[in-house]
């Protein structure tokens, strides 16, 4: 490209530069902070107002009580639990479907896209849906976290417009092999749209990784909770005497470390998500305009 | 022509094109099979169960047994001083995110888009991206910290001379801390679908405006932005068809006693009297007249914007 480098061109690229530096600054600064202030000195950090640009004294005490809360514990395994029988569920179902709406000699095809595409505009709603899942008798039960969202339509259609993108060719020799349609499904035709599978599949765990709502409703049971809930009572309700500091001593100390809990469990229950995104990021774009096809 | 008429045999039955279809597809029909109970059981008994917004509801009579009343609900609900409440903080925090967010990922890749050294600019789409990874309950964990009394952003503005306080549970910030949250979230990542629209424009557009004596201003303003403007206009209409709708987790976890005022929405009215308080029925009806108002506002901003530039989403 041609580019004449006037004077008001140069400012603008120095006022731009420094303008994105500090948006990113301010995007990345506030889990800097959480992170310094983990790794502080409870007295020093809970006494500190203000930014901090590294932590204040040193302790690794605050990650002792969370590594040692029971419910942390528990909430954790309960994430992980859900986030990958969720994820591996979810995605089946979503290919299956997928898969049934983009034969096209099937001869329902229409009417159960129809059907399903019918319900991203009009859904039942909260309260509906959770007497359904009382009454199909999901309440209080693992099976509440991920039955009821099985499928995302969005994330189905998508898959489904990518399944239609693969060409017949590739799918007849298989036929002419021998092969069903779970064989053309799984062995044909999967590794062709594989760039999609991981955008829907990253879609699904880091929703399952954040989600907590529906845990707040359909779960009654303490031991089911997943990791998010137990955060919010942590950061949000600070039912700190329910949670985390029962876990030491009352003594003054304890008291001192209400803020060094929140901070390190916020890292706890982030950092799985950040460590995965540098592997997912290549997906990013893929996954943006995956989403902005037109029906 | 004449082979395929040769080849169309007479008019078979329904039942006779079903059987053969079966035997072509057999698999597919059974793959359907449980999709097809899912979408019954999750989506259309739920649908179904709407009705229960013309009921007084009771757990023990169920849906058929429970008394018919009409639109006693809606009529309680509009006669309520928090229908005017709830729907007017719908409205204002979608007004205010139509002003600022919507505008914001625009921005930012047009910003993005003038950087010319690569590296940089794939430094600041990564760490802006990031922040939409983090969890809603983390986001407003952050947010509480950060706005106690001795929060940093509390701290900050005492530099400027205002009172030490939660700024939280001040009902004048609710939506202003609850959109500009929103922006830090995600302005980022709502600019990955404008850059990568970006990335397609033609190069000679550019060439050409040069050669007609445009400045990097002209150029931004004459090339670049409408190569945006059919998916701006996309985009803007599925903001419109939202307009009555502000999802209930960020707020359930933002509001308390103090700012319902001006947090309380829509839907965490219908979580909050329907769900916590178990009034089933008078919440559905309140979920009811939003989804209508929803469904509303979508098929006219599509309608009008389909007339007006020929863009629409069907």
């Amino acid at each position: 490209m041609v580019e004449r480098k006037t004077v008001g061109s140069r400012a603008f690229d120095i006022c731009n530069y420094i303008f994105l530096g500090l948006l990113a600054f301010v995007s990345f600064y506030p889990m800097w902070h959480v992170l310094c202030g983990s790794f502080s000195d409870p007295i020093l950090l809970t006494k500190h107002y203000g930014p901090l640009i590294w932590t204040q004294g040193y302790s690794l005490e605050g990650y002792k009580v969370v590594f040692n809360n029971p419910n942390i514990l528990s909430g954790y395994l309960n994430t992980i639990f859900y986030v990958v029988v969720g994820t591996v569920s979810r995605l089946l179902a979503t290919m299956i479907g997928a898969y049934v709406l983009s034969r096209k000699g099937f001869m329902f095809r229409k009417v159960l896209t129809f059907m399903m595409v019918f319900t991203m505009y009009i859904s039942g709603g909260m309260i509906p849906t959770f007497l359904v899942v009382k009454a199909v008798g999901l309440y209080n039960t693992r099976g509440a976290i991920i039955i009821p969202s099985l499928i995302g339509t969005w994330n189905m259609i998508i898959m489904k417009t990518a399944l239609q993108s693969v060409p017949a060719s590739l799918e007849e020799s298989a036929r002419l092999d021998g092969a069903n349609d779970i064989v053309v499904l799984f062995r044909i035709i999967l590794p062709v749209v594989k760039a999609t599978v991981a955008v829907i599949a990253l879609y699904y765990a880091v929703g399952e990784w954040n989600s907590w709502f529906s845990a707040i409703i359909y779960l009654r049971d303490t031991s089911k909770r997943p990791l998010q809930v137990w955060l919010r009572e942590i950061l949000l309700q600070n039912s700190s005497s329910g949670t985390a500091v029962e876990a030491v001593d009352m003594d003054v100390s304890a008291l001192f470390l209400e803020e060094l809990i929140k901070y390190c469990t916020i890292i706890v229950a982030t950092v799985p998500i950040l460590l995965i995104y540098p592997f997912v990021q290549k997906y990013f774009v893929t996954g943006v305009m995956m989403g902005s096809i037109k029906e | 022509m004449t082979a395929v008429s040769l080849q169309s045999k007479p008019k078979q039955t329904f039942f006779s094109r079903l059987r053969k279809n079966y035997q072509r597809y057999s698999l597919v029909y059974w793959l359907s099979l449980p999709i097809l109970v899912y979408y019954i059981i999750f989506h259309y008994l739920p649908l179904f169960g709407i009705c229960i917004a013309f009921q007084d509801y009771r757990t023990a009579k169920g849906v058929l047994g429970s008394k018919w009343v009409g639109l006693k609900h809606f009529i309680s609900f509009f006669k309520s001083d928090y229908a005017w409440r709830v729907i007017r903080n719908t409205l204002f925090i979608n007004f205010y995110n139509l002003i600022f967010s919507f505008p914001a990922p625009i921005i930012l890749a047009l910003l993005i888009n003038e950087v010319k050294f690569a590296p940089y600019k794939k430094t600041i789409q990564t760490i802006t991206y990031m922040p939409h990874f983090i969890s809603t309950v983390v986001i407003c964990g952050l947010l509480a910290d950060f706005c106690a009394s001795t929060g940093i952003i509390t701290t900050i503005t005492t530099l400027f001379g205002f009172e030490r306080t939660n700024l939280l549970n001040s009902p004048k910030l609710f939506r202003t801390l609850y959109v500009s949250s929103g922006i830090w979230q995600g302005i980022g990542w709502g600019s990955i679908i404008y850059l990568a629209t970006l990335s397609t424009t033609d190069p000679n557009l550019y060439e050409a405006a040069v050669i007609d004596g445009a400045g990097r201003f002209q150029q931004a303003i004459h090339v670049t932005l409408p190569t945006l403007v059919p998916l701006i206009i996309l985009q803007l209409i599925m903001r419109m068809g939202q307009m009555m709708s502000v999802g209930y987790e960020k707020i359930i976890l933002m509001y308390n006693g103090l700012t319902y005022e001006t947090g309380d929405v829509i839907s965490s009215y219908v979580y909050r009297r329907g769900l916590q308080s178990g009034e089933f029925s008078f919440g559905t009806a309140v979920s009811l007249f939003n989804s209508l108002c929803n469904l509303l506002m979508l098929v006219s901003s599509n309608f009008i914007a389909g007339k007006v530039t020929g863009e629409s989403m069907w």
